[in-house]
């Protein structure tokens, strides 16, 4: 087995022993237990899948390991910080956005990196942006509202 | 016409149902208390009939002490106060996990934090025979009163003789029971205490109405919210027991194909690699996905295919192939419709086509199955646990009781879990391996090899009057099912018959089942109709309706999407559909935008009035209205499966078109309280109207009329 490859997760090394062209998702799920990250489609047509690398989302079911080390990654478990929820977590819980939950992660991954480049979004660009992000239980308007509002919330707490 | 001489059969289009097994149930008292601790417990009685057609048939021992055989809820409440409802319905996104922990609470008197319900779990839960139909709200929901209110009853009697005082001037409040007379209270954890009283209901006791509620009725937040933003909850593909294997299956080319030639012998020379080839059932098990698919891909195995037709054939060929005769049951007829006919100002004739539709729920069928001394446990997302358990146990050659079957709170489903795929390949390839095993299905293994809501046409003949009152109504669904087939509109002559066709795909129950192509059919046609006498098409529905609930749904959304109304621009258009269907009652309005040099038709408002009784949760039924009328965009406008010789050539989420933030217009959904009403179902009718308003608002915009479901998949082509 070549060396392995080493990838920083939330903060946290992982040397992992698996072929370079290995789909992060698969060593997230199956090797490091963080099952945050959902398997939708395997295709990078859901967003079930999101993480962030470099700070910027991406479908981890499509990176092979050796694009994603490294790079900082963060996952849905890398977000909330000392028991305090991210803002975009938050947002989605208080506006209830979300009734199965499967694509929740994948939701919230992408809009926290969509809130890192535009801090204020408008309706549209949060529509273009979330457009590969399936929901199948239709609770697309509450998402919507979610990232308003933790846009709004970002700015008031100057985050 | 699923009711017919007061008597319930499953609708014909729930195609993947078979007959109602034998149940034993197993659980004996003292299990149930050395599993819960000791306590209080109370057991709800099935009463009505809908809920006795929910459970099975046959005793079921309570070993030593039998019990009653239509249990269908309980409740314990412990020595520590904690209080636990238990329903054999799962938890698949449509919120009863919250909706029935406020009923508990509401009706115990004690805080919503201190409920938890256990769901969907066969060594745990009562029977149920699955989570489907809008049965949820109507059965469990006053069962699980009834439940609380008689525990609140012992809890105020274990007072009473506490206290030696009479139980009628206690009162039971905030989880204590109080004496008014002389200022004492005792908990409810204290009057649990060193307690293990159980008693069955005796008879209905009175519940609270919802006029009444405290904690019902309010917009409770999801329960455990925090773990779903958080990634914490596990689905069933999640979960990962100790010593786990992967397992994956080998899928036929095509529907109905069988294994000519096999060899597996490279396969099995892998190591750590488990293969099982049981008649046409291959499939294997290894330490991670890749390896059991790397293991697959070494077997030679040779399929013959049999030759099937295409969608491009599936009209004519469901119209060829219908019963020459149907059953009685499928049939109803009132009046004369050819007199009806003759004495009508106005006629139509029209076809209806509705494509085959998938689920795709973004969980896709995923199970973990783990053998320990003979017995199986299985974890999967399913709305059917115990059809689950029956099936593995059958399969398996072993008793019910040895099998148990958990369902974690799922990634969705809408009618689309019902049978027990994954949970049977993971279990085959669990006994095999000796080994706890996962099948997760890949996405086109989802699209593929699940079911899928059954294609239909239908044709109407109708008459009206020159007032605009329907003279003659004839209805013929062909193969997608007999839901939602009755008009709720009032005509003396009418004809309407069901005809089944032997299956082409598999099919299944899908939310609303037939209920969306019925109402798309009868309520293009309405509009049709109000057209051709040159009618407002609401007036022409109001001139013909009796029922005051689906009157007021209609006037309310009316009134908030403003109707009727003027056109502003070049290709907007305006429509509206509404219906009835299993205790509940909606009506949609649309508008839409049609670019006519393009042909792209964008949605860019719908307006819908929901009503089903007294709400529960409204905040819950805001996410399931919206979410459906969502969902029936879809199917409305690009949803359909494409097929040809046994194979899905859609198989993909870039191929099958779902809804996408961008297909989403400006959504408003108006919520009718009745609470002098008891409360019914909300997760299917919601669905209904969507299409033919959404149709009917494209005709409003082009003159064009659209018959058949999808209705743009390509955009609108002009005539």
């Amino acid at each position: 087995m070549a060396k392995p490859i080493e990838l920083e997760i939330n903060g946290k090394r992982y040397p992992v022993n698996y072929p370079a062209d290995t789909p992060l998702l698969y060593v997230l799920r199956d090797e490091l237990g963080l099952t945050g990250s959902k398997y939708g489609c395997g295709e990078g047509q859901c967003g079930a899948c999101t993480v962030l690398i470099g700070g910027a989302p991406r479908r981890s079911c499509q990176i092979p390991l050796s694009a994603a080390a490294a790079k900082p990654i963060t996952t849905i478990e890398g977000l909330e910080k000392d028991g305090r929820l991210n803002p975009v977590q938050q947002a989605f819980l208080d506006a209830g956005a979300f009734q199965c939950a499967y694509c929740t992660s994948g939701m919230i991954m992408s809009s926290v990196g969509l809130l890192q480049t535009n801090p204020n979004p408008s309706q549209a660009e949060i529509v273009q942006f979330l457009q590969g992000n399936v929901c199948r239980c239709g609770t697309h308007p509450r998402i919507i509202e979610a990232v308003r509002q933790a846009a709004k919330m970002m700015q008031e707490h100057g985050r | 016409m699923s009711n017919v001489e007061g008597k319930l059969f499953i609708e014909p289009e729930r195609y993947e149902f078979s007959a109602a097994p034998f149940h034993q149930f197993e659980l004996a008292r003292r299990d149930f208390f050395r599993i819960l601790g000791a306590g209080i417990a109370v057991f709800a009685i099935a009463k009505d009939a809908l809920a006795a057609q929910e459970t099975a048939p046959g005793p079921r021992t309570f070993h030593n002490e039998e019990l009653p055989k239509e249990i269908s809820a309980w409740l314990h409440i412990g020595e520590d106060g904690s209080i636990t409802g238990f329903t054999g319905k799962a938890e698949i996104g449509q919120n009863i996990r919250t909706a029935l922990a406020q009923t508990i609470a509401d009706e115990l008197r004690v805080p919503f934090e201190s409920v938890r319900m256990v769901t969907a779990d066969t060594a745990l839960t009562p029977f149920d025979a699955g989570t489907f139909g809008s049965r949820t709200t109507p059965t469990i929901t006053p069962q699980l009163r009834r439940v609380a209110a008689a525990a609140r009853d012992l809890l105020v009697g274990v007072a009473a003789k506490e206290w030696n005082v009479a139980p009628a001037g206690l009162v039971a409040a905030d989880a204590k029971v109080s004496d008014p007379a002389s200022g004492r209270s005792l908990k409810y954890a204290e009057l649990a205490r060193d307690k293990t009283l159980a008693q069955n209901l005796p008879a209905e006791d009175p519940i609270t109405p919802a006029a009444q509620w405290a904690i019902a009725g309010k917009p409770v937040p999801k329960v455990d919210g925090r773990a779903f933003v958080t990634g914490r909850h596990q689905y069933a593909p999640d979960l990962r027991p100790a010593g786990m294997l992967y397992g994956k299956v080998l899928r036929p080319p095509s529907f109905g194909a069988t294994l000519t030639a096999y060899d597996d012998g490279a396969a099995k020379a892998k190591p750590g690699v488990f293969v099982v080839r049981d008649g046409d059932f291959v499939g294997a098990a290894a330490a991670s996905a890749d390896e059991a698919q790397r293991a697959l891909d070494a077997i030679h195995a040779q399929w013959k295919e049999v030759p099937q037709i295409s969608n491009k054939e599936i009209f004519s060929y469901l119209k060829q192939n219908a019963a020459a005769k149907t059953d009685d049951r499928f049939r109803k007829q009132k009046g004369s419709v050819e007199e009806g006919l003759a004495s009508a100002a106005h006629r139509l004739d029209a076809t209806y086509n509705v494509a085959y539709i998938a689920h795709a729920p973004l969980e896709p069928r995923a199970a973990v199955a783990q053998w320990a001394d003979g017995k199986l446990t299985v974890w999967t997302g399913t709305q059917r646990p115990f059809a689950n358990r029956d099936e593995l146990a059958d399969v398996f050659h072993i008793p019910e009781s040895s099998v148990r079957v958990i369902v974690p709170d799922t990634g969705s489903a809408y009618g689309g879990k019902h049978t027990s795929d994954a949970a049977l390949e993971a279990a085959r390839l669990a006994r095999a391996a000796g080994r706890p095993v996962k099948v997760v299905w890949t996405r086109e293994e989802e699209f593929t090899w699940a079911y899928f809501r059954p294609a239909g046409i239908i044709e109407i003949k109708s008459g009206i009057a020159s007032d605009g009152a329907l003279t003659a109504w004839e209805f013929h669904n062909y193969h997608s099912g007999t839901s939602g087939v009755d008009t709720p509109y009032v005509v003396a002559n009418q004809r309407t018959e069901y005809h089944p066709v032997p299956l082409i795909l598999r099919s299944g129950s899908y939310r609303g089942l037939a209920a969306t192509a019925n109402h798309f059919a009868r309520e293009t046609h309405m509009d049709a109709l109000a057209r051709t006498a040159n009618m407002d098409p609401l007036d022409l529905r109001m001139k013909n309706l009796s029922d005051p609930r689906l009157r007021a749904v209609l006037e309310t959304a009316a009134k908030s999407f403003g109707w009727p109304r003027k056109k502003t621009q070049e290709g907007q258009g305006f429509g509206v559909a509404c219906g009835s269907e299993k205790g509940s009652y909606v009506a949609t309005f649309a508008e839409v935008a049609v670019d006519k040099t393009s042909g792209t038709v964008r949605v860019v408002r719908l307006v819908e009035a929901f009503e089903c009784g007294a709400i529960v949760n409204p905040d819950g039924l805001r996410n399931q209205v919206v979410g459906a009328m969502i969902q029936g965009l879809g199917g409305a406008l690009f949803e359909a499966i494409e097929f040809e010789n046994g194979r899905i050539k859609n198989p993909h989420f870039l191929s099958y078109r779902v809804p996408r933030f961008r297909d989403v217009p400006e959504i408003e959904a108006v919520l009718l309280d009745r609470k002098d009403i008891r409360s019914a179902g909300a997760g299917e009718t919601p669905i209904m109207a969507v299409a033919p308003a959404i149709g009917n608002a494209i005709f409003d915009a082009t003159g064009i009329r659209l018959n058949n479901l999808p209705m743009v998949p390509n955009g609108l082509r002009s005539a």
